[in-house]
């Protein structure tokens, strides 16, 4: 039955928060200590990409000295570790910019890309799953499954090229790049942001819708929906407020696992799109070996997929009253 | 009539959508562009970086600019004399000289900005050290005193690339020389908005509406710098697609670096124009002398003999209009440019065999670095490996990104610990125009360019060149360094790339050449 307890839960609320919290420290020093390790180790020198062609080899050993490079990897990693504890993310190599600015500026495009198109991807996926477990085998299940698997082979570039050659260059609708911050208008962000969601978000209804189906239609064999039928109670009531709700758990997890790749994986779309978001940070902090920004970006990300799983297992509690931390 | 929340907030999504900037904002003065990449560091004399120099055009001024047929000509000069032995410079500043500050220029914040920019500069470093001394002798005039003659003042002055010696006010340029400025006023023709600066995505100038542009015409990085348009911003795009996309639609007015996979779509839409806005770049082959086997001469000589101008250009560049083969190491009609006396650019297989097998080359493989990221480079090496293989070479293609060939490039180790034996790499037309601005033409061994080339005859050239105050002397200097380099294998030159900029026909006018990208004169309609 679909119904909500409150809590207790099997262990008080703020302690389980604090242990999932306290649980999160060893993740992210490992994960630290792991991407510290691997870039030292790993070939390129960020001295040569600073200092461009022309540059001597005497230059850019003065550069290596000034960023610290020169001395032992145990030193350095000490030394970045002491910031880092005392909340100083770092300086990028390139930028001279502190590595939390530049994180803040790229927030807001990604957060934006990845809100629209959870909306978008939501939206559409979860009734098509729904009608696609409610036609189980039937020439609408399949249509929509077969539209599914094309969703997600198509690759993300292929899909943002194609639109934007019809709906940009043919039909002059939309821009066919960059990014309009919230602060110039509702109307910019969105026109902006429409076309990259479109794109992303067909590889997620994909996805979500398949997983969608698949649990609905597992719930619908289920006793509860036989006797609701037999209560009488409309098939939509049946389907939303039965079925789907006792699917949700993992409908709910994919759906949290798409966040965290939104926030951190779309570097294709971001480039195609020229969206100033954290992909691309990312990516030229690699190919220009910015180890400040790298090592900051990727435990951001480690926070933010921890958070993320975190919150998904809390919806578990609101959406399974038999679940019990 | 919307029952559905569902509905009613679709329909005020589409309403928000439709609500778009329909007019209002007045374009014609702002001038949108795309960078030939992304802006990071925003020194120009702690990087050599091309973009940076691009920006610092825009930010900067200098005292002595390039026109069009390579010659050093005034810019924030107004009158200079030198001294019959050439030991001596006097130069004045032109009247009116403003930083964006409102700030005049004085002869002390050029001393401060060229000592600054010698500490850096190869040929800044060349002149200092033949320098007694050099001082202010009054608000707009100063003076250099030389220990020796040095002939390659105006040159310094006016080097177009590399490090171009960028005036600064004096207490920015009092910034040590190994860390970068944070305060990026300047005297040129554009002021640099800090404040709307986002890496990866724009940088806005505005223009400098205090700026006193010369009364000759504009020629090259001389002449008057005018500015048309009120504010310019440089739209980061990272993807060639996007790049063609953004110009197609016309939400960019100007592609600096027309990317060379969509040449043929871009030249036949009618919307756009193609225009060539710089000297001709040109590729290289580089070895490593250093460790065998190019620390052998003839060795080195007979990979040069490999080269095919033609086919690497063409396998690098497809299209016959984007490239041309030229056998000079200075860019070809420019003015130290000589046809060399047997290096033509068509390979002569027979004859590097014959030098492999008086030079009793043993075999080993020759390790060539291949940038397999770089898409302006990374069609090359593939090319070169075939043509070393037919002249005798054995070779090993190892593949790899830029950022680590730049790391692999500085290792003297041998190749079993790391090394390398060859790479290639591109320059753009104003570095080679000279041979004191061209980094790898050095024979001071560890100390010189990657390679590490040992030639005191070379340096001794060099040396004279630099002396020398003749022009007819000069070009028969460099004649002679060009033939010392090829003889001994220094490099070979790869021949000529048209870098095209790309505009909105009927929108934007007044691309001017120059050795490198300027973007004042431009116009908007």
């Amino acid at each position: 039955m679909a119904r909500f307890y409150p809590f207790p839960a099997a262990v008080p609320m703020p302690l389980f928060l604090i242990r999932r919290i306290l649980a999160t420290l060893p993740v992210l020093a490992i994960v630290a200590l792991i991407v510290f390790l691997m870039l030292r180790l790993a070939p390129g020198d960020p001295a040569a990409a600073i200092l461009g062609d022309n540059a001597s080899s005497e230059a850019m050993k003065n550069v290596r000295t000034q960023l610290g490079l020169e001395q032992s990897i145990p030193v350095q990693f000490f030394q970045w570790s002491a910031r880092l504890l005392s909340g100083d993310l770092g300086e990028s190599y390139f930028l001279k910019q502190s590595v939390a600015g530049l994180i803040a500026q790229r927030i807001e495009p990604t957060l934006s890309l990845a809100a629209l198109t959870l909306v978008v991807t939501v939206l559409i996926a979860v009734p098509l799953g729904v009608v696609a477990a409610w036609r189980h085998g039937g020439w609408l299940d399949r249509a929509l499954m077969g539209f599914s698997v094309l969703g997600f082979s198509i690759p993300a570039f292929v899909i943002g090229y194609v639109l934007i050659w019809a709906v940009s260059l043919k039909l002059g609708w939309l821009p066919v790049q960059g990014y309009a911050r919230l602060e110039e208008g509702l109307g910019p962000w969105l026109r902006h942001l429409v076309l990259p969601a479109i794109t992303l978000s067909i590889i997620y209804v994909a996805l979500i819708a398949r997983v969608t189906r698949a649990a609905v239609a597992e719930a619908l064999t289920e006793d509860y929906v036989r006797t609701a039928r037999s209560k009488g109670i409309s098939e939509a009531r049946v389907l939303v407020r039965h079925a789907l709700v006792n699917a949700a758990v993992p409908i709910v997890t994919v759906i949290g696992i798409g966040i965290a790749l939104l926030i951190g994986g779309v570097v294709v779309t971001e480039t195609v799109f020229a969206i100033p978001g954290l992909g691309q940070l990312t990516v030229d902090a690699v190919l220009s070996r910015d180890y400040p920004l790298i090592q900051a970006i990727t435990l951001f990300f480690s926070f933010i997929y921890v958070l993320i799983n975190l919150l998904v297992d809390l919806s578990y509690l609101l959406l399974d009253p038999r679940i019990r931390y | 009539m919307f029952r559905s929340p569902f509905a009613r907030a679709s329909c005020a999504a589409l309403l928000a959508l439709a609500a778009v900037t329909a007019s209002a904002q007045d374009t014609s003065k702002v001038l949108r562009m795309v960078p030939q990449t992304d802006l990071k560091i925003l020194d120009p004399i702690w990087t050599t970086a091309f973009v940076t120099r691009d920006h610092g055009y825009m930010v900067y001024d200098t005292l002595f600019g390039v026109n069009v047929g390579g010659q050093p000509q005034p810019q924030m000069v107004d009158k200079y004399t030198a001294s019959a032995d050439a030991k001596v410079w006097n130069f004045t500043l032109r009247k009116g000289l403003v930083f964006h500050d409102g700030k005049p220029v004085t002869a002390a914040d050029v001393v401060a900005s060229l000592n600054r920019w010698g500490q850096r500069d190869s040929l800044g470093q060349r002149m200092l050290a033949a320098m007694d001394k050099m001082e202010a002798v009054g608000d707009d005039a100063f003076r250099m005193t030389f220990k020796q003659p040095f002939g390659l003042v105006l040159e310094a002055l006016s080097k177009p690339s590399g490090s171009p010696a960028f005036i600064m006010p004096k207490r920015v340029a009092d910034t040590p020389a190994d860390k970068q400025i944070d305060d990026y006023t300047g005297s040129g023709p554009y002021v640099f908005k800090k404040d709307e600066f986002r890496p990866g995505e724009k940088v806005v100038y505005l223009k400098h509406k205090g700026y006193v542009p010369r009364s000759d015409s504009p020629s090259g990085t001389a002449g008057g710098k005018h500015v048309y348009v009120d504010r310019v911003e440089w739209i980061i795009l990272k993807d060639a697609q996007t790049q063609s996309n953004a110009i197609t639609s016309g939400e960019v007015d100007l592609l600096s670096w027309m990317p060379p996979e969509h040449y043929s779509t871009l030249r036949t839409n009618p919307k756009l124009e193609t225009v060539q806005p710089t000297f001709a770049g040109s590729y290289y082959l580089h070895l490593n002398h250093h460790i065998p086997p190019f620390d052998n001469p003839k060795i080195a000589k007979a990979a040069v003999l490999a080269v095919n101008q033609e086919a690497l250009l063409r396998g690098q560049m497809v299209f016959r209009d984007l490239y041309r083969t030229c056998a000079t190491i200075y860019p070809c009609n420019s003015p130290l440019a000589t046809q060399p006396k047997w290096y033509t650019g068509k390979p002569k297989f027979e004859e590097a065999r014959q030098l492999l097998k008086e030079a009793g080359y043993d075999g080993t493989p020759i390790v060539l670095m291949h940038p397999a990221d770089f898409t302006l480079l990374n069609k090359l090496p593939p090319v070169m490996a075939q043509l070393l293989q037919q002249a005798g070479f054995k070779v090993e293609l190892q593949s790899m990104d830029w950022p680590t060939l730049l790391m692999r490039r500085a290792k003297k180790d041998p190749v079993d610990k790391g090394g390398w034996n060859a790479f290639m790499t591109g320059w753009g037309g104003s570095d080679t125009l000279n041979p004191m601005f061209f980094a790898p033409l050095t024979g001071n061994g560890e100390k010189g360019w990657f390679g590490w080339n040992k030639d005191d005859r070379l340096e001794a050239l060099k040396g004279a060149f630099t002396a020398s105050t003749d022009a007819a002397e000069r070009k028969r200097l460099a004649a002679e360094i060009q033939e010392r380099a090829l003889e001994t294998g220094l490099f070979a030159p790869l021949g000529e790339t048209n870098n095209l900029t790309v505009i909105r026909r009927g929108v934007v006018s007044g691309v001017l050449l120059a050795p490198v990208n300027v973007f004042w004169n431009i116009k908007k309609n």
